[in-house]
């Protein structure tokens, strides 16, 4: 009886010292973002003199506000369209790359891997203006396709990267069953391969969003359209050349990160419970 | 029908070659040849200089150099503290506690905000004259005085500052590929170990570690790659280079192209950032296999 | 074979969408012209003056904004690699840049224009503003002599001071100090009642730049600096050390802020609008700056105190920002007649009042507000390094400004930097005659 109670004693203390660490690190990833929220409430004049976290009073409206001033509706639709344009081709683009370089054998496989690799080891600073003048050259410059493209090209080694490595450890019995069955490659790809790397396919999904989403220096340099300019982009319109309105800033900052907030809080599911689900050991 | 088998390998990555070679192995061309000129990047005439670009980097500009130790600083401090906190929470939220999701959730959203507002926000957190200075009043309030400490403008303690705040917002990756990795561990290896008598730390180490290698190594990699290329983020919490204290690679060749006007050295930069950081990979990469091995 | 149909559709009609998306046909170029900038705060002023203009002529004119200010300068030279210049442009960064600009053929020579009608275009501005966008004859450049921009606002940047805090200091609110020692005394009763001093952007280097330079000038006199860049003196040359020994002074004395060195602009600003430092180093623009955050600042403009009586003090001044002719142009005569419209006295009245800035034409001086006179009236000690047909080398600049920086954290000695810059000076002479 007494070593039950010593083992439950002992797995109880060590569960709420776990629960106390989770907690604490759970604060202090939140602090900032509650921070944002709160200063996108202030106004202007208030939001450096008044440092308490939660203001005195609430101005919802600077969300209105930023909403209109920025533009935001088209520039949201924009940023959307680039955002799932170019994680649905990298999911198609890289994972058929990454199945091939995991589980084909042909000739070149090794170099093209080492080549795509190296790519991810060596980034280009200051890209921008070498994508430029390509673009420029192939007229696709002031183009929606063109950007998409670019984006694709910058998240494609990482990708084939991640989806390598998940392969790699797949377990090969599913695929030899279905080439058995009479399968194309092809169908193995799109029908065993892709619904069990779902894990990392949602994790090349996050990777990607949070690119695209996050960008703008290459969209404000290949862009002279303000119709197909993204979020980030008008964002700069609250960080004036000399004044900045820090709660609009903020307002439309929380704007920008809710989506991506979103889309991870749904893919986050996949990530983890994916891979249990479709074990081979059962 | 052995030709069509064949033929369909190179189609399942010829998009990704196509789009590659145009988007990228193009401009790099392109700005590998830059490195070889003196250009400011508006005249219409280059000037080769052939390797001197390169011979400066190595021979003439401690800056730069400076620059790489900074970096690999902060990369160290991402390696160690970032990654084995990110291993630590994983492991805590795979057990089977309560209140898993609302952890999973809440441990991304410093990934998921841009370096900009990172860097503002904790610059805020941590300044006393233009900040909440909350960190200097909690260690007061904790009973700890004489650690306050200008975190951010003393150049002993900036760069570590910097950091950490790199740190916290990165680990959020970490925490994410490595419980994904934990999970595809089969419980049932536990339960045997356990019935076999392991304790906790003997399972961890037979069963967890040599499973969990190939992700350890994934994130290693990805760690450097993403912290060596931090600049964003010093820009917010620093406002810059803070006289070579805070300098990163990254910032040193935007110097060069946009201060400076020198685009071709700022390629010739750029080339050499990339062959130093392949080389890391290389040795991180054998490094791992090696461990693999044992 | 249905499954990559199926995928090829798809592929094909993401294609198609986005190609559509990117062949809307482009507007009709021949009645429009096209402005980048990146002035944030002013572009609902520059929209007001383009609705004016379209009412009066029915041109259009499209002011485009890219911000931040790095952003649109590394917009404009990828564009002008790709010829896509657009009719208005602004080249932020030095003379050097801009010479290149010219040398390269993108901006048109204005000089046709500016002398025309017995020199009215430009003679409406002040000679200062003008000069920083003039190339003189035989200049270091290379360039055709003669008048490339248009400035549409003149910036002054000079030293503020807080007077409620001077009042709690017990220092007289109207009398700010002239001389340095007396600058630097009050340092002591900075940190003797707690208080921060002096806020500037100092971790960007062109505003250490500026103060630096200032001080030289006073110490040594324009034509000794001139001869410097010109590589006749050396940095190691004493009063170049006493122009360092400045820094030290200061930092010595109390009279800096904390992080100084860390310091943005913007965050200097918001510690002087909300009282919280005592003097500030900073533009004209910040009038506006200030009102926005404090409108009940009690403030002032002052000259950086001088150290010698020798030479002037002088103050960084002249254009504050211009807009140059893209001379490939399709509406070359248009643009220019809109430029000359839109530095015209009612119009650039307007501008003034609406951006809180300091106009370039010398003939609406009269309805600038109170504080920002004060700052025109400094205008006669202006000077800007555009003026001079030289420039230094941008690895000098770099060390003389990283230079003082780690003076002012205690990590370096006057001395020693003035033989480090001194040394790269050598090493970019040297570079240069081979």
């Amino acid at each position: 009886m007494n070593v039950n109670i010593y083992y439950k004693a002992r797995k109880a203390t060590t569960t709420a010292l776990i629960h106390l660490f989770l907690l604490m690190m759970a604060v202090i990833c939140v602090f900032p973002l509650l921070w944002m929220v709160f200063s996108s409430l202030k106004t202007p004049e208030t939001i450096f003199r008044d440092l308490s976290l939660i203001p005195k009073s609430f101005h919802f409206e600077n969300y209105y506000i930023a909403w209109q001033q920025g533009g935001f509706g088209r520039y949201f639709l924009n940023s959307i369209f680039y955002t799932v344009s170019v994680v649905v081709g990298i999911i198609i683009v890289s994972s058929m790359a990454a199945y091939a370089f995991s589980r084909c054998r042909f000739f070149g496989r090794k170099a093209l891997f080492i080549m795509f690799m190296a790519a991810m080891m060596v980034p280009i600073p200051g890209s921008f203006v070498a994508l430029y003048v390509l673009l420029n050259k192939i007229h696709l410059r002031d183009t929606p396709f063109g950007y998409i493209l670019c984006m694709i090209s910058v998240g494609l080694s990482t990708s084939i990267f991640l989806l390598k490595t998940f392969f790699d450890k797949m377990p090969k019995e599913l695929e030899d069953a279905a080439r058995i069955d009479g399968c194309s490659k092809l169908g193995i790809w799109w029908h065993v391969a892709l619904p069990l790397a779902k894990p990392a396919l949602a994790v090349v999904v996050v990777f990607n969003v949070l690119n695209v989403w996050n960008e703008y220096i290459l969209a404000l340099i290949i862009f002279d359209s303000r119709k197909f300019m993204p979020l980030q982009v008008a964002l700069q319109t609250f960080q004036g050349e000399f004044v900045t309105n820090y709660p609009l800033l903020m307002a439309g900052l929380t704007i920008t990160v809710l989506p991506v907030i979103l889309v991870y809080f749904l893919m986050q599911k996949y990530i983890v419970k994916g891979v249990t689900s479709g074990s081979v050991l059962e | 029908m052995k030709l069509k088998a064949v033929l369909e390998n190179y189609v399942f990555v010829l998009p990704a070659v196509i789009i590659f070679s145009i988007f990228y192995v193009i401009p790099f061309i392109w700005i590998f040849h830059l490195g070889l000129y003196n250009w400011d990047g508006i005249l219409p005439t280059k000037v080769f200089v052939g390797l001197n670009n390169f011979k400066e980097i190595v021979l003439q500009d401690p800056a730069w150099w400076q620059a790489m130790m900074n970096a690999g600083y902060i990369t160290l401090i991402a390696l160690t503290f970032q990654n084995a906190l990110a291993f630590l929470l994983a492991w805590a939220c795979d057990r089977e506690i309560r209140m898993k999701n609302f952890y999973r959730v809440i441990f991304f959203i410093p990934p998921v905000l841009s370096e900009i507002v990172v860097g503002m926000v904790w610059r805020f957190i941590i300044n006393d004259i233009d900040g909440a200075n909350i960190i200097n009043r909690m260690l007061t309030a904790a009973g700890f005085p004489n650690l306050v400490h200008n975190w951010l403008s003393d150049p002993k303690t900036a760069l570590t500052t910097v950091a950490l705040v790199h740190s916290w917002k990165g680990f959020g990756w970490g925490f994410l590929i490595f419980l994904a990795g934990l999970q595809t561990i089969p419980r049932e290896l536990y339960e045997a170990a356990r019935v076999d008598g392991a304790n906790a730390w003997q399972s961890f180490k037979k069963i967890t570690v040599p499973l969990m290698a190939p992700v350890m190594a994934l994130v290693a990699i990805l760690t450097i790659l993403g912290s060596m290329q931090v600049f964003t983020l010093i820009l917010g919490l620093v406002g810059g280079e803070f006289a070579g204290h805070t300098s990163v690679p990254v910032l040193r060749i935007l110097t060069s192209m946009r201060v400076s006007s020198r685009f071709g050295y700022a390629c010739a930069q750029g080339i050499s950032f990339g062959l130093i950081l392949v080389v890391i990979s290389f040795i991180q990469y054998r490094f791992s296999h090696k461990a693999k091995q044992a | 074979m249905k499954l990559s149909l199926r995928l090829s559709c798809l592929l094909l009609l993401t294609c198609g969408i986005s190609g559509f998306l990117g062949c809307i046909p482009k507007e009709d170029s021949s009645k429009v012209i096209t402005v980048w900038h990146w002035m944030t705060d002013r572009q609902s002023a520059f929209q007001e003056l383009s609705r004016r203009y379209e009412a009066t002529t029915g041109i259009k004119v499209n002011f485009e904004l890219y911000a931040p200010s790095e952003a649109y300068s590394s917009k404009v030279r990828a564009a002008a690699q790709g010829i896509n210049l657009p009719d208005i442009f602004g080249i932020l960064g030095e003379k050097r840049d801009f010479a290149s600009f010219i040398n390269a053929g993108h901006v048109l020579d204005l000089t046709p224009y500016m002398d025309a009608d017995g020199k009215r275009w430009g003679d409406s501005f002040f000679p200062k503003a003008l000069e920083v966008n003039i190339f003189t004859e035989g200049n270091s450049y290379g360039t055709k002599a003669g008048v490339y921009g248009v400035p549409i606002d003149i910036t002054t940047i000079q030293m503020v001071y807080n007077k409620s805090l001077f009042k709690k200091l017990g220092l007289d609110p109207d009398n700010p100090p002239s001389s340095f020692n007396e600058f630097i005394e009050i340092g002591k009763k900075i940190k003797a009642n707690n208080m921060q001093g002096l806020v500037s952007g100092w971790t960007e280097a062109w505003m250490i730049d500026c103060f630096a330079y200032n001080y030289a000038i006073n110490i040594m006199g324009e034509e000794k600096v001139l001869n410097t860049i010109r590589g006749k003196v050396s940095y190691a040359d004493p009063d170049w050390v006493k122009v360092f020994g400045i820094f030290k002074d200061m930092r010595e004395s109390g009279i800096l802020a904390n992080g100084i060195v860390t310091m943005i602009n913007k965050t200097a600003e918001q510690l002087f609008a909300n009282d919280k430092a005592v003097f500030a180093f900073n533009g004209s623009w910040c009038v506006n700056v200030y009102k926005g955050m404090n409108p009940d600042l009690d403030y002032a403009a002052m000259l950086p105190p001088k150290v010698s009586d020798k030479y002037p003090m002088v103050i960084r001044g002249g254009a504050g920002s211009s807009f140059m002719v893209n001379a490939r142009s399709k509406n070359k005569e248009e643009t220019v007649r809109f430029l000359k419209w839109f530095t015209d006295r009612e119009q650039q009245a307007y501008f003034s009042k609406a951006t809180q800035n300091i106009p370039a034409n010398k003939d609406c001086l009269k309805d600038i507000p109170e504080i920002l006179s004060q700052f025109a009236d400094d205008m006669e000690f202006a000077i800007h390094p555009n003026i001079w047909d030289i420039s230094e080398f941008p690895a000098v600049t770099e060390s003389i400004d990283k230079g003082i920086q780690l003076i002012l954290i205690g990590e370096r000695s006057p001395e020693q930097v003035a033989s480090e810059v001194a040394k790269i000076k050598e090493r970019e002479m040297a570079k240069k005659n081979n």
